[in-house]
């Protein structure tokens, strides 16, 4: 196992809070993994893999995610996905690329009218993304949930546009937010760009509580690192 | 010139902050049945003319200021009486 440790870009906007837990985990599954300001134009060189992380960029003005799809940094991250780069985003990173249009949908208020917070079951629909190829179909993983507007909201008449785009479900009893089809993480259509409201970066030791969010980080490192061995 | 736009949750969007501002405002007493929450946006725009200014303001909605997927929205240009 002399693969390379795979560069991944974790891009920090003013108002983001878990780029350090994100860096920390991605770094402890052997990535290379970067900060980016939101101000640089481009990503670094060599970068396999990007993660958008959670908080509250821009102080949700507007709409959540809505102002930092403007960073010059959104820009670069956007010709990586468009070219097949490996593009993760976590809670509000998720609500970035929804409103960016990287992901379909969007992401508003919860329906029970608070903030959610604690660990929550969620169902892995798919195995064969680059970010669930550790998972198996059906595992349980158990991820931690901490936002105000995780619900996932796609028309429901529409639905079947998502079809095979769905990574990763909430318990039909425990579904925190009110998201559309209990959905808790999808892909795009190429299947590689992925955004999910639970935090794996939370959940990579158990002796706070989880290790499954390991999973979701392993897999992005591992996938990143053949795609970087493969340009090598 | 000026213009205003109201961003709306769309019909059938659930809207958990208009459905808090409702319970609370029947808590003092008020009878209401329903509200709901937008967004207001005031604007000074240049543009050469009403028509102009009308079809800026649209693709600034459309663009940024409402999300077309869960939002509606209306613009009212100053001095047209909308």
């Amino acid at each position: 196992m002399n693969e390379p440790r795979p560069r991944i870009a974790v891009l920090v906007f003013p108002g983001s809070n878990d780029d350090r837990d994100a860096l920390w985990a991605l770094g402890a599954f052997d990535a290379d993994a970067v900060p980016v300001w939101h101000a640089d134009p481009d990503l670094p060189a060599g970068v396999a893999g990007v993660v958008l992380p959670g908080g509250f960029s821009y102080g949700d003005y507007l709409r959540s995610g809505a102002i930092a799809r403007f960073s010059p940094a959104m820009r670069a991250v956007r010709a990586f996905a468009d070219d097949g780069g490996l593009v993760l985003g976590i809670c509000n990173g998720f609500q970035i690329l929804c409103e960016a249009g990287l992901l379909p949908g969007v992401l508003r208020p919860n329906t029970g009218l608070t903030f959610v917070c604690g660990d929550v079951p969620v169902r892995v629909e798919r195995s064969d993304t680059p970010f669930t190829r550790r998972c198996a179909v059906g595992d349980e993983l158990i991820i931690p949930v901490k936002h105000g507007e995780g619900c996932f909201t796609y028309p429901t008449d529409r639905l079947q546009e998502l079809e095979g785009q769905i990574v990763l479900r909430y318990g039909r009893s425990d579904n925190p937010n009110g998201s559309t089809d209990d959905i808790a993480g999808i892909v795009n259509a190429a299947g590689n760009v992925m955004g999910l409201m639970p935090h794996p970066e939370h959940a990579v030791d158990p002796l706070l509580g989880s290790g499954d969010g390991a999973l979701v980080l392993a897999s992005l490192v591992e996938s990143a690192s053949e795609r970087a061995l493969a340009v090598a | 010139m000026k213009a205003t736009v109201l961003v709306r949750p769309k019909t059938g969007i659930l809207d958990p902050q208009g459905q808090a501002v409702g319970s609370s405002l029947r808590d003092l007493g008020f009878s209401v049945h329903e509200a709901r929450v937008g967004r207001l946006i005031d604007l000074d725009v240049d543009a050469a003319s009403a028509d102009d200014a009308r079809a800026e303001l649209e693709r600034m909605c459309e663009s940024l200021l409402a999300n077309p997927l869960v939002e509606s929205y209306e613009i009212e240009l100053a001095g047209t009486g909308r």
